[in-house]
C-alpha cells in the first residue's frame, strides 16, 4: 500500500477532480470565497465558468448561496481556508446546511499548524471540533492527495453535508491509484500487536516513520489512518484496543474536540484502554511547516515516545 | 397550479383577516411565539401567495415554482397561517404550533412542513440562500422568481449586505427582497422614524429611551433606499399594508428589469390588534386569555 512518489498537497486536487466529475455528468457547482487559486477551485472554474461563483471575501454568504443552489438540485462545493470556513460561518453551516441536510460540500484548505509562515491566525486547529459538533456532517481528513481525490468523488456522489480538510504543504503520496476510499473505514497502513498508532492527515506518514523506529526497538506497532472522522471506524478502533491494548492518537489539530477526543470518547464507552495523545494544545506561530512540526512535537519521535508511554501503562 | 392565483382585493382582505386570527390563536395556544412581526407582514405574504407567485400546494417541490424564503424565521405564525390558507397545511395542525410532536416548530425548518423553503431563525441568512436559488434558475434555464422577506433586524446582520453586494454583482433580476420595515426589533425601536400612517417618516432625535423603557435608536438603517441602490438594486418604498401598492410593486419586480429588486414596505408592527401595534413587547410575547379575546373581537371574530 505504501509507495514512494512525488510529494503533492491535498489541496491541489480539488479543481481538477471537480472538473473531471462535471465532465462525467455530475451537476456540480462551486462557490469560492476569493481563495480559488490556493484551493485549486479555479481549475474547475476555468473549465466550467458558468458553474463557478466567485463570491468575494464573504464566507457566510458563500455557505448560504451554496445551500440555495443545493436546494435546487446542485451538488454545491464551497472553497476557502479552514480558518475562514468554518471559522467565519459556523452558524450558516449549522442552519443552512447541517440542520436541513442540504447537499453542500465544504472543502477547506490551509488547515493545521503546517500552514506555516502566516502564523497563528492562519492556522486552523479548531475546524474539526466545529465540524464534528454538527451530527449530520460527514467529516474527512485525507492523508495524501490520492485519498483526497477519492474523498472529493465520494462527497460529490453521496447526498448530504460533507467537510473535507486539506492542507497547504506538499506531502508524500502514501496510496497508489488502486486505492478506494470508503466512508467509515480506517485504512490499515501497517499491522502490529503491541500498540496502535491512529493518525490523520500529514501525521499518518509520521506515524509510519514512528512505527519503523519502534520496530528497531522490538515494538510492533499497528498504524491506522483515521481519515474518516465521521463516520469513524468503530470496528477497527475496538479491534485495535482489544488486540494491542494501547492507543496513540496523532493529529495536527487541537486534541480536545479532535481525533484524540473522538477516540477517547469511543473507547471510554466501549472498551477502556490507555491512550496517549500527540497533537496541538495551544495556538501555533510562524515558521516553515517542517520547523513547526518539530517545534510543536508533531514528529515520528514524539509519536514513538507516546507509544513507549502508553505501552508502559498497559494493563496485562 | 401552474399560474399565479388572482384573488380579488376583497378575497385578499378576507384571507388576511383569517391569517391574523390564526396568528393570535397560535401564539396564545403556544403561550409563546412572535405575533408582532407576523402581523406586520400579513398583507405582503397574502399578496404573494394569492396574487403573485406561481406555486402548487399539491406539488411543493415543483422545480419551476416561485420560491418564497422567510429570512425573518421567527415569523412562523404568519408563515404557517398563510401556508394553511394556501392549502399546504391542515388547519387543524395550526394549534399544535411549538408543542412537542408538532410539525410546526417555533422557527422555520426546511421542508417541514412542505412549502417551507429554508431553515431560519438566526437572522441574516435568507437573502444568501435566495440568491443561490436565483442563480440555479439561471443555470437551469428556468424562469421562476425568488422572493425573500427580511426584517429590520435581518438588515443589521453583515451577511445580508454580503448577499446584497453579490446579488448586485450577479444582476439576479429574478430575485426580490421585501423588507418588512416596521422599525421595531427585540429590545425596542430600531430608529427614531416610526412610520405613522400616510405621513412621511418623521425624524426624531436618536439615542433616547422611550417612556415605556424600550430602547430606541438601537441601530439606524436609514438612508435605507440609498444603501440598496448603491449595491445595484432597483429599490422602492411602499405602504406595506396596501394590497394595491404591494401587488403593483411585486408584479413589477417579477416582470421587469435587469437588476434585483428591493421593496421596502413601511409597516406597523402588530398591525390589526390595537394593543400590539407599535408595541415592542409583542415582538416575542403571546397574548393572554383576555388579550386573545380582545384581539379576536377587534379582528371581527367571536372566537
Amino acid at each position: 500500500m505504501v509507495q514512494t512518489a512525488a510529494d503533492k498537497s491535498t489541496r491541489e486536487v480539488l479543481g481538477p477532480t471537480l472538473a473531471r466529475l462535471a465532465r462525467e455528468g455530475l451537476d456540480i457547482v462551486c462557490v469560492d470565497a476569493d481563495l480559488g487559486y490556493s484551493t485549486s477551485a479555479v481549475k474547475f472554474g476555468r473549465e466550467f465558468p458558468e458553474r463557478f461563483f466567485p463570491i468575494g471575501v464573504a464566507e457566510q454568504n458563500m455557505i448560504g448561496v451554496a445551500a440555495g443552489l443545493a436546494s435546487c438540485g446542485k451538488i454545491a462545493f464551497c472553497s476557502s481556508f479552514a480558518v475562514f470556513a468554518p471559522g467565519h460561518c459556523f452558524d450558516q453551516l449549522r442552519m443552512a446546511v447541517a440542520q436541513p441536510r442540504t447537499n453542500v460540500k465544504l472543502f477547506a484548505s490551509h488547515a493545521g499548524v503546517v500552514t506555516g509562515e502566516d502564523g497563528a491566525s492562519a492556522e486552523a486547529l479548531e475546524d474539526l471540533t466545529l465540524m464534528l459538533s454538527m451530527p449530520s456532517f460527514t467529516v474527512l481528513f485525507p492523508a495524501d492527495a490520492v485519498e483526497c481525490e477519492q474523498m472529493i468523488e465520494v462527497a460529490a456522489r453521496t447526498e448530504g453535508p460533507f467537510y473535507i480538510r486539506s492542507m497547504r504543504p506538499k506531502i508524500p503520496i502514501l496510496f497508489d491509484d488502486s486505492y478506494r476510499f470508503e466512508l467509515g473505514k480506517w485504512p490499515l497502513m501497517r499491522d502490529g500487536d503491541d500498540v496502535t498508532l491512529i493518525a490523520c492527515g500529514e501525521l499518518v506518514k509520521a506515524a509510519l516513520d514512528a512505527a519503523e523506529k519502534l520496530a528497531s526497538q522490538g515494538v510492533d506497532a499497528r498504524v491506522l489512518n483515521a481519515s474518516s472522522l465521521r463516520p469513524f471506524d468503530r470496528e477497527a478502533l475496538l479491534a485495535a484496543a482489544r488486540e494491542t491494548g494501547a492507543i496513540v492518537t496523532a493529529e495536527d489539530h487541537f486534541i480536545q474536540g479532535g481525533l484524540g477526543g473522538l477516540v477517547s470518547q469511543a473507547l471510554a464507552a466501549a472498551q477502556p484502554t490507555p491512550v496517549a495523545f500527540v497533537g496541538m494544545e495551544g495556538y501555533g506561530t510562524s515558521g516553515t511547516w517542517k520547523q513547526l512540526l518539530e517545534h510543536f512535537d508533531l514528529t515520528p519521535e514524539a509519536i514513538a515516545r507516546a507509544a513507549d508511554d502508553v505501552i508502559s501503562r498497559k494493563s496485562r | 397550479m401552474a399560474q399565479a392565483p388572482s384573488a380579488s382585493t376583497e378575497e385578499l382582505e378576507e384571507i388576511a383577516r383569517n391569517v391574523r386570527r390564526n396568528i393570535v390563536r397560535m401564539t396564545h395556544a403556544a403561550k409563546s411565539g412572535h405575533p408582532g412581526g407576523s402581523l406586520s407582514s400579513v398583507e405582503i405574504l397574502t399578496a404573494l401567495y394569492f396574487r403573485i407567485m406561481r406555486h402548487d400546494p399539491k406539488n411543493p417541490s415543483w422545480p419551476d415554482r416561485d420560491r418564497f424564503v422567510l429570512s425573518k424565521g421567527h415569523a412562523t405564525p404568519l408563515m404557517y397561517s398563510v401556508l394553511s390558507e394556501a392549502g399546504y397545511i391542515d388547519p387543524d395542525d395550526l394549534l399544535t404550533f411549538r408543542q412537542l410532536g408538532t410539525k410546526l416548530q417555533g422557527h422555520t425548518t426546511m421542508g417541514k412542513p412542505p412549502g417551507v423553503e429554508m431553515s431560519a431563525g438566526a437572522l441574516g441568512m435568507g437573502l444568501s440562500f435566495s440568491l443561490g436559488a436565483a442563480l440555479a434558475a439561471r443555470l437551469d434555464g428556468r424562469d421562476y422568481h425568488v422572493f425573500c422577506l427580511l426584517s429590520d433586524g435581518d438588515c443589521q446582520e453583515g451577511q445580508t449586505w454580503e448577499a446584497v453586494m453579490s446579488a448586485g454583482h450577479y444582476n439576479t433580476a429574478n430575485l426580490t427582497a421585501i423588507i418588512d420595515r416596521n422599525h421595531i426589533q427585540n429590545d425596542g425601536y430600531s430608529d427614531g422614524q416610526r412610520y405613522d400612517g400616510d405621513d412621511q417618516p418623521s425624524g426624531r432625535p436618536g439615542g433616547w429611551v422611550m417612556e415605556d423603557n424600550h430602547t430606541a435608536n438601537i441601530m439606524n438603517l436609514e438612508p435605507f433606499e440609498d444603501k440598496w441602490r448603491a449595491f445595484g438594486w432597483d429599490t422602492k418604498r411602499i405602504k406595506g399594508h396596501d394590497f394595491d401598492a404591494i401587488t403593483a410593486a411585486l408584479q413589477e419586480a417579477r416582470e421587469d428589469g435587469e437588476q434585483p429588486t428591493a421593496i421596502i414596505c413601511e409597516t406597523t408592527k402588530g398591525k390589526g390588534v390595537s394593543f400590539m401595534e407599535n408595541n415592542p413587547d409583542f415582538h416575542g410575547k403571546a397574548p393572554s386569555d383576555e388579550q386573545l379575546a380582545q384581539a379576536l373581537q377587534e379582528l371581527g371574530f367571536k372566537e
